[in-house]
């Protein structure tokens, strides 16, 4: 039996098809098969600070960060259109200035988090506004080169503790808030970009990626969008070093690390672009993996960038996709 | 019938690397016209739609819209203010339902200025406006996604576009091409329907003599210059015309 | 006088550097971010066939270029080929590369595998020397720079307006569509801009290299240099590049004079910057402004 004889069928599931219209609020099975991969993301996000040990909850932490710069990411790439290659100069704005804060006037940290994930928004946004009337090539150089940029101009300046960094800044008061502060943000985000999308502001953004002429020749200014765009994803990152500069008590120049670069945009393509829970996936499945590889140092961005190459090569609809569609529909071999 | 000036238009150039293809063209819109843009192929008449709309900026000259000039703003600003353009090629945003075509237009400026609060849900506006050019709300048309839809209604659509911005004018860049005779003849109401409302017209046609069941006066531009302005029978007849459409011979 | 002349020297380092780059995004319209990477690649290549392999030095120069066509040609084919349309993705997986390659350069103890970090790799200059041309020291090298450099500008320009397959090259970066109508094949013209972005790379690797040290960080200043010269220079116009070249490499001997090497940086971001809110289509960029602005 060649192949030509043959063709793999997907065929929805019954429950799928029963879960559509409105009487699947009439059945448990029906709502529970439909609400089932939410409730199991939100609650496993709730449940496991509590089950895990002390080291893995700072890699829960850190995996948290690093979805919600995957969920930055996503929104840019997917949605507006801009890659985002220099996420880590979100990170270290937010660092720095909530760290600086902190260290060199007092800011308590419930004052300084909030104020540096939005002044560190705030510049990372005009940074990049010179090139958000160009193409979408532009911002990809730009953010680029921004976080080495601001490595050497550290350096140069000896500013804010040049190489060495500032230790001693303030700790996150305890072990619950570090968790639950992180996944509140975490899901917030997560459900809020949902949301985002859905309303007419993603309508507009959608409408900019099929034909930008048009929505110009219907009275919208496309860059105004795009800052609005950058200008949240910016304070998601910026809250990101915030909340890191605080949950290990100091800043340094290994906030501009290209680990932060990279390992969102891998999560991304891994968990499945432009489907915003996807990344989520993604990061918590490579920050624990790159946590256990951490013996080998450098080695880890040359897996992330391997993973990704792999997948945006040969599978690009990711994790979160082909989980959906196994979840959904299932296959079977046909006769032609 | 001289209405408010809408459009002032004075000495337009426009060159582009070596080809000049708007040169010293001059006019006045008034409001409730429906004036015609007719010439040759390539003479520069969507050129003139994209320089008045602004994605094309002039080299010389001035475009006045109700007064101000507008000549050297983005696009999105000229169409704020009520000077908007259909585009020739259909393209519509293809991946979503027709309705949510109009939700971009609706969250314009102009439209949050004018409308404020009484707007309500925009998801309904969007399909009242689409029932009122023709998608049958029976028929599900306006939840079709806009990609699938056959060209009648995609020119639709493409109108419906520029009437959620509660235009004042109305660049309409062939708007009957590509239609059969029957669908156009179904389309003309609409545009009736618009001029009564108030909304100025400027369409740029090949289909001559349907154009002519619509427009009080006709402009004909040929290798980028204005060589005729006036009502269609004596421009159709101006000598200059005929030898730019038939040749120099003047042969049918 | 020295500035004039470093000044010379570095602004054709920087369009040496920004040539590979430029050609291949005005050809594919691909931005290869992993052009600082190849540049790197090669310099440590030429230092194994030198010392590990103990090759005579024209023979690893010339094995080293190939290579570094190779791996542009490679790039395209196994990578960039498949995603071609997509330019997220494409900015992503060259990006990628880029990672895959200059943190590849740092690893240590994988099956023997030395890596390359420490301050003891340089390749040796052409002719250890130096000369004086008006009253200014300035070594052999640099001036091979400003002469072979020169040569393999001009070699350029000769190559993409009188060759055929130049001139196949110019037809598909002026209109990609109409290009592939005459029937030039796209996916070709764009393995043969890789292929001389790459090799552009290299030349400009094993020029320039000797004057310094060999390490990683190069990938990445590399490739922040070249970026700036392009944006500022106007991304597919050979005259904005040459132009941009001349005024960031001036510019940056200037600062290094007067503040120090450190603020070479700032310089080029602020050059940029400067540029993007002025004239954001670049230095030369006259024709292109309607497709750069969104």
């Amino acid at each position: 039996m060649t192949a030509s004889e043959q063709r793999k069928k997907r065929i929805e599931r019954s429950i799928t098809v029963r879960s559509r219209s409105i009487y699947a609020l009439s059945s448990w099975r029906e709502m529970t098969f439909l609400l089932l991969p939410r409730a199991a993301l939100v609650a496993s996000l709730c449940i496991l600070p509590l089950v895990l040990g002390m080291y893995w909850q700072r890699v829960f932490c850190a995996a948290a960060i690093y979805a919600m710069l995957a969920l930055a990411f996503d929104f840019l790439a997917q949605f507006v259109g801009l890659v985002c290659l220099g996420l880590s100069m979100f990170i270290g704005l937010g660092g720095y200035i909530s760290g600086g804060l902190n260290h060199y006037w007092g800011w308590p940290i419930w004052l300084s988090i909030p104020a540096a994930s939005l002044a560190g928004a705030v510049l990372g946004t005009l940074a990049l506004v010179p090139c958000l009337r160009l193409r979408g090539v532009y911002f990809a150089i730009i953010s680029f080169m921004l976080p080495l940029f601001l490595v050497s101009l550290i350096i140069a300046t000896s500013i804010l503790g040049s190489t060495e960094g500032i230790s001693s800044l303030d700790n996150l008061p305890n072990i619950w808030i570090e968790q639950y502060l992180i996944i509140g943000a975490l899901l917030l985000v997560l459900f809020g970009f949902r949301r985002l999308v859905t309303e007419d502001f993603g309508v507009i953004l959608q409408g900019i990626k099929d034909n930008d002429q048009a929505v110009k020749a219907s009275g919208i200014d496309i860059t105004a969008y795009r800052i609005k765009a950058v200008f949240l994803a910016a304070c998601i990152g910026s809250f990101c070093g915030a909340y890191l500069s605080h949950l290990y008590g100091w800043l340094g120049l290994s906030m501009f690390a290209m680990d932060f670069s990279i390992l969102p945009i891998a999560a991304t393509v891994m968990g499945g672009m432009g489907t915003l829970a996807g990344p989520v996936i993604g990061a918590f499945i490579l920050t624990p993996l790159s946590e256990g590889l951490r013996g080998f140092g450098q080695l880890r961005v040359v897996l992330y960038s391997l993973l990704l190459l792999g997948f945006i090569l040969y599978k690009p609809e990711g994790i979160l996709n082909y989980l959906e569609r196994k979840y959904f529909q299932f296959e079977r071999w046909e006769k032609v | 019938m001289a209405g408010e000036l809408m459009l002032a238009v004075e000495g337009l150039w426009k060159v582009f690397g070596g080809i000049l293809a708007i040169s010293g063209v001059s006019f006045n819109l008034h409001r409730g016209e429906v004036v015609g843009i007719i010439g040759p192929n390539g003479a520069g008449k969507t050129t003139l739609v994209n320089l008045l709309s602004g994605f094309v900026k002039p080299d010389k000259g001035s475009i006045r819209f109700r007064g101000e000039r507008v000549d050297g703003l983005p696009p999105h600003k000229i169409a704020s203010r009520g000077l908007v353009r259909t585009f020739q090629i259909m393209r519509p945003f293809h991946s979503m339902p027709a309705y949510k075509n109009l939700i971009v237009p609706l969250n314009s400026p102009r439209v949050r200025k004018t409308r404020a609060g009484a707007l309500g849900d925009l998801d309904s506006v969007a399909i009242d406006i689409l029932e009122e050019i023709g998608f049958e709300r029976d028929a599900r048309v306006p939840y079709k996604t806009a990609g699938s839809l056959p060209l009648g209604y995609l020119k639709r659509l493409e109108l419906a576009r520029c009437l959620a911005m509660q235009p004042e004018v109305v660049l309409c860049d062939e708007v009957f091409s590509g239609m059969s005779m029957s669908e156009i003849a179904s389309m003309i109401p609409l545009l009736e329907k618009m001029q009564m409302n108030g909304i100025t017209l400027m369409m740029v046609e090949h289909r001559l003599r349907e154009l002519f069941k619509l427009a009080d006066r006709v402009m004909v531009i040929n290798f980028g210059e204005k060589i005729a302005d006036g009502p269609p029978a004596l421009v159709m007849a101006d000598p200059a015309v005929k030898k730019a459409y038939m040749g120099a011979e003047g042969q049918q | 006088m020295e500035i004039i002349i470093y000044g010379a020297v570095n602004s054709m380092v920087f369009m040496l550097v920004a040539s590979g780059f430029a050609l291949v995004y005005g050809v594919s319209r691909i931005p290869n971010f992993a052009h600082g990477a190849i540049y790197v690649l090669v310099g440590f290549l030429a230092w194994s066939f030198l010392n590990d392999l103990k090759l005579p030095y024209a023979l690893a120069i010339l094995l080293s270029l190939l290579v570094s066509a190779l791996l542009g040609v490679l790039i395209y084919r196994f990578v960039l080929m498949r995603l071609r349309g997509m330019p997220t993705s494409e900015i992503i997986a060259s990006f990628a590369v880029s990672l895959v390659i200059l943190e590849g350069l740092r690893l240590q103890g994988i099956a023997g595998f030395k890596g390359f970090i420490g301050p003891f790799y340089s390749l040796p200059p052409f002719l250890d020397a130096k000369v004086k041309i008006a009253g200014v020291f300035l070594d052999w090298q640099r001036l091979f720079i400003l002469g072979l450099g020169s040569l393999v500008l001009l070699a350029i320009y000769l190559f993409t307006h009188y060759s055929k397959a130049g001139l196949k090259l110019r037809a598909i970066a002026q209109d990609e569509q109409a290009a592939m109508m005459l029937g030039i094949n796209s996916d070709r013209a764009a393995m043969m801009s890789l292929a001389l972005g790459s090799a552009l790379a290299g030349t400009a690797a094993i020029l320039i290299l000797p004057l310094g040290n060999l390490a990683v960080e190069q990938g990445y200043h590399v490739l922040i240099r070249a970026l700036a010269v392009c944006i500022v220079g106007g991304l597919g116009s050979w005259a904005g590049t040459i132009i941009a070249s001349l005024v960031l490499g001036y510019s940056v001997i200037l600062s290094t004079k007067l503040f120090g090497g450190v603020w070479e940086s700032v310089v080029l971001v602020g050059t940029i910057i400067v540029i993007l809110l002025l004239k954001p289509s670049g230095l030369m960029g006259k024709q292109k402004e309607l497709e750069e602005r969104v």
